[in-house]
């Protein structure tokens, strides 16, 4: 099952490969994992998302914690979410099916970005599913190349930190 | 909770006049005077450091300062040191060493105190920081090498941060469930121009909690199971002794009144001549601490991880049992048994509370079960014929030491027979390798407790491959007029080794017999007194003379060859499933 969970971080060198590590290291999967600024100069979050039972997500969770430059670590399952991804992606577009392209990119809502002789680049941005979704349409067409950010996350409701209490390093 | 954004501690601050930030004309110091003032204030006397190219500014400033150097033979050497000078202080030990080569030969000695938990403060030297990333002279990734085998690491990249990573690195490394911390020190900074007064460099820890009080509510009900189980065994491990909390222990078994057994890393942690204690459980451990354990309703951990040594089958372990976790480190709860009482929190103020909600039981017949067991399967050996068998040699230490040796031991077949038959009585007096069983660690072990403990009498039982593994350290014993006793007991084979090689692959021992020098003539060689034992009637009048010895003395006992670590569970089977239970007549034997 996958889990989305948002970590803030001191804004230090080797945070990132402190997290990585310990994923590596305790073999916990990673699905995405994406790293940002927050509105905080000190902070960065990451939103992770992993795959796991609910024991192996709690071990995470701890786990992350137990970083030392780990803030703060929210666990997002059973929250009402805003997730997000963004995708550029590269379709192949010849002239008799520009059409058809065109028509999918409208129902989506993505954006073309760019137009080359042979290919269209389209900016598709929503949940997960969405960004399958739309690959799995294209790709009787020819997909070309895919780049994605990973999911980011923001709860719809003020969130607290999961009573951490019983937590510590 | 202490938040640890606090100011850093320190010793000596705020009677030095310019204390305020702005005072006029500050004294510049180099970040080597910087490194030797935090040390001071972080109430280091000594530490054990080999130099190199780019530690030498901070070996040059050593000399100026209060902070005593042991030279090693070898960084592994001088971490190990390092690991059992805090293991037998409770103090963090300290080690320094230089960039590249350096720093690479104390990864395993990282590792090992990583996986016990031990205090360390490990400082590498690395090259300029304009260099780092050019594949430099003796350069070296070591915080991306050490970062899995250390609670948290560092580099200091601007002079300004040095004072407070340093401080930093104590303060994380002997706090809540300590762990080594390594700080890597470009020698741009170390010959940086700096100010520092203690008490400036402010800590910035925001994601660094520990909890030390439990939770009331967790507490009292972990009370009330202890008082409402019949059958309740304690488990006690590595955590007590981190924490201090032995004598809180010992009021929580007597006045609850009930069996208590410990793991490896636990020994001393309870008083073994104490008819409540079970000795120690797991694989080699004592048949009634596992039947005890497997027949409890109540099991209560404290400061112990559940490690698959102590645990058997995961799946059959302790299987009537409600389970009340003490632990500092909520990673460790549920992590491999499922818990039903957690309390997350240090095992000291954790215990200190929880005895004033304990009633007292009788538990006869809990306790003459336990004492059927004891009878029936005590830990024996056959000490017939003129040979000499291990267990006897470290039965007769223990009775000639009156039990209250330091004792170290490298990785095998000797380290699990001092478990069981040298009785500990008191804490920080059973230094082992417990998590990564690192052969090697016993000599350069027994040095760091020495040099913690100079009054002490310091025994490292210890194999013969292990010693060879670390034997380069002898001249360091000799050369502090360090009076440890090496106890080998020698049987020419990686002895723990060719047991499972004699259950497990027909007896074919593959590797496992070593072609052994002398080891007297070695030990002398290095200046230290040497003995060879090789009949059982030597052994009481060698281990005399190693005792009475005033320098670094090494006792070759040449043992039983194949003598074999009894009890044992197997790999894949369930605690109470031990092999090699007394099948002799116990009650002749008594
Ligand atoms: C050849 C060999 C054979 C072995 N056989 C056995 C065996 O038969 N039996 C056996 O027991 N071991 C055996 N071991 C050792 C074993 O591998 C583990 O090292 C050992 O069991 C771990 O001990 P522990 O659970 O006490 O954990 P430790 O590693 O000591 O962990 C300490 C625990 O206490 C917690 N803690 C730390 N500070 C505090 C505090 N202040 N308050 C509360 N909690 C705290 C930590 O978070 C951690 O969970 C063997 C090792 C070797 C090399
Ligand atoms: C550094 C290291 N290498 C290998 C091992 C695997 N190992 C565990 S016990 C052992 C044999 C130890 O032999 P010895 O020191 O002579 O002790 P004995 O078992 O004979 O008492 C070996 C090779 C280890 N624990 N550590
Ligand atoms: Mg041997």
């Amino acid at each position: 099952m996958k889990r989305t969970l948002s970590a803030l971080v001191q804004n230090k060198p080797g945070v990132l490969a402190h997290v990585a590590q310990m994923f590596a290291a305790r073999s916990f999967n990673i699905d995405s994992l994406a790293v940002g600024r927050t509105e905080d100069p000190n902070l960065s979050r990451m939103t992770i998302v992993v795959v796991g039972d609910d024991a192996t997500i709690e071990q995470v969770r701890k786990q992350l914690s137990k970083i030392v430059p780990v803030v703060k670590v929210y666990d997002f399952t059973g929250e009402s979410l805003v997730e997000r991804d963004l995708m550029l992606i590269k379709v192949a577009f010849p002239p008799e099916k520009r059409m058809e392209i065109q028509a999918i990119v409208e129902m989506f809502q993505a954006k073309v970005v760019d137009i080359g002789s042979k290919f269209v680049m389209v900016e598709v941005t929503g949940p997960e599913e969405k960004i399958e979704a739309f690959i799995n349409v294209c790709r009787p067409y020819g997909v070309k190349d895919v780049v994605r950010t990973g999911q980011i996350a923001m709860p719809r409701h003020p969130q607290r930190p999961r009573d951490n209490s019983h937590d510590a390093k | 909770m202490t938040k640890a954004s606090s100011r850093a501690r320190h010793a000596a601050g705020d009677a030095s006049s310019s204390n305020q930030s702005n005072s006029p004309k500050k004294e510049l110091k180099s970040g080597s005077q910087v490194f030797c003032e935090v040390l001071e204030n972080e109430g280091v006397d000594i530490l054990f450091g080999y130099p190199g190219g780019v530690v030498l500014p901070v070996f040059d400033a050593l000399m100026d300062s209060k902070i005593k150097v042991v030279t090693p033979r070898h960084e592994q050497g001088g971490t190990h040191m390092a690991d059992a000078y805090a293991r037998a202080s409770g103090k963090v030990g300290v080690v320094l060493v230089t960039s590249g080569p350096g720093a690479t030969n104390t990864v395993t000695g990282l590792a090992t105190a990583h996986m016990d938990s031990i205090p360390m403060v490990a400082i590498t030297g690395q090259v300029r920081t304009p260099l780092i990333g050019n594949d430099a002279f003796q350069e070296a990734d070591t915080t991306g090498i050490t970062r899995p085998v250390t609670k948290h690491n560092y580099i200091v990249k601007n002079p300004k941060d040095l004072a407070r990573i340093l401080h930093e690195a104590f303060h994380v490394a002997r706090t809540g469930r300590p762990g080594p911390v390594l700080v890597d020190l470009p020698v741009d900074i170390a010959t940086a121009r700096l100010h520092y007064e203690p008490g400036e460099a402010v800590m910035d820890l925001p994601g660094y909690r520990v909890r030390q009080t439990g939770h009331m509510r967790q507490i009292v009900k972990a009370a009330e199971a202890l008082n409402a189980a019949e059958r309740p065994v304690i488990y006690a491990g590595g955590g007590v002794i981190l924490g201090g909390a032995w004598a809180e222990l010992n009021n929580l078994v007597q006045k609850a009144n009930v069996p208590i057994t410990t793991t490896l890393l636990g020994l001393g942690g309870f008083d073994e001549n104490d008819p409540k204690s079970l000795q120690m459980l797991g694989m080699h451990g004592t048949a009634y601490a596992n039947f005890a354990v497997q027949e409890c309703d109540l099991l209560v951990a404290i400061g112990a991880r559940f490690d698959d040594r102590i645990t058997g089958d995961l799946s059959r372990f302790a299987p009537k049992a409600k389970v009340v976790h003490i632990d500092i480190d909520p990673t460790s709860i549920s992590k491999s048994v499922k818990v039903d009482i957690p309390v997350v929190g240090g095992a000291k103020e954790i215990l200190t509370e929880m005895v004033n909600h304990i009633e007292h039981r009788d538990r006869a017949a809990w306790f003459g079960q336990i004492n059927e067991w004891k009878r029936k399967y005590p830990l024996i050996y056959d000490n017939e014929g003129s040979s000499i068998r291990p267990q006897y040699v470290i039965e007769e230490v223990c009775r000639q030491t009156r039990g209250q040796a330091i004792v170290c031991t490298g990785v095998g077949q000797h380290q699990m027979w001092t478990a069981q038959f040298y009785r500990f009585s008191r804490p920080r007096h059973f230094i082992s390798s417990g998590g990564l069983g690192t052969m090697g660690f016993g000599l350069p072990a027994a040095i760091g407790a020495q040099v913690a403990c100079p009054d002490a009498t310091v025994v490292d039982f210890d194999g013969d491959s292990s010693f060879s593994m670390t034997l380069n350290e002898l001249p360091t014993a000799v050369e502090h007029g360090l009076p440890i006793k090496v106890c080998l007991l020698n049987n020419g084979y990686m002895g723990m080794v060719r047991q499972w090689q004699e259950l497990f692959y027909k007896r074919r021992y593959s590797s496992s017999s070593l072609k052994q020098p002398s080891f007297a003539a070695v030990a002398e060689a290095f200046g230290a007194v040497g003995i060879t034992a090789k009949t059982k009637d030597e052994v009481p009048g060698a281990i005399e003379r190693m005792l009475a010895e005033k320098t670094c003395c090494v006792v070759d006992f040449h043992v039983e060859r194949e003598e074999n670590v009894w009890p044992m569970v197997a790999t894949g089977k369930s605690l109470q499933e031990m092999d090699g239970l007394p099948t002799v007549d116990v009650e002749r034997l008594a």
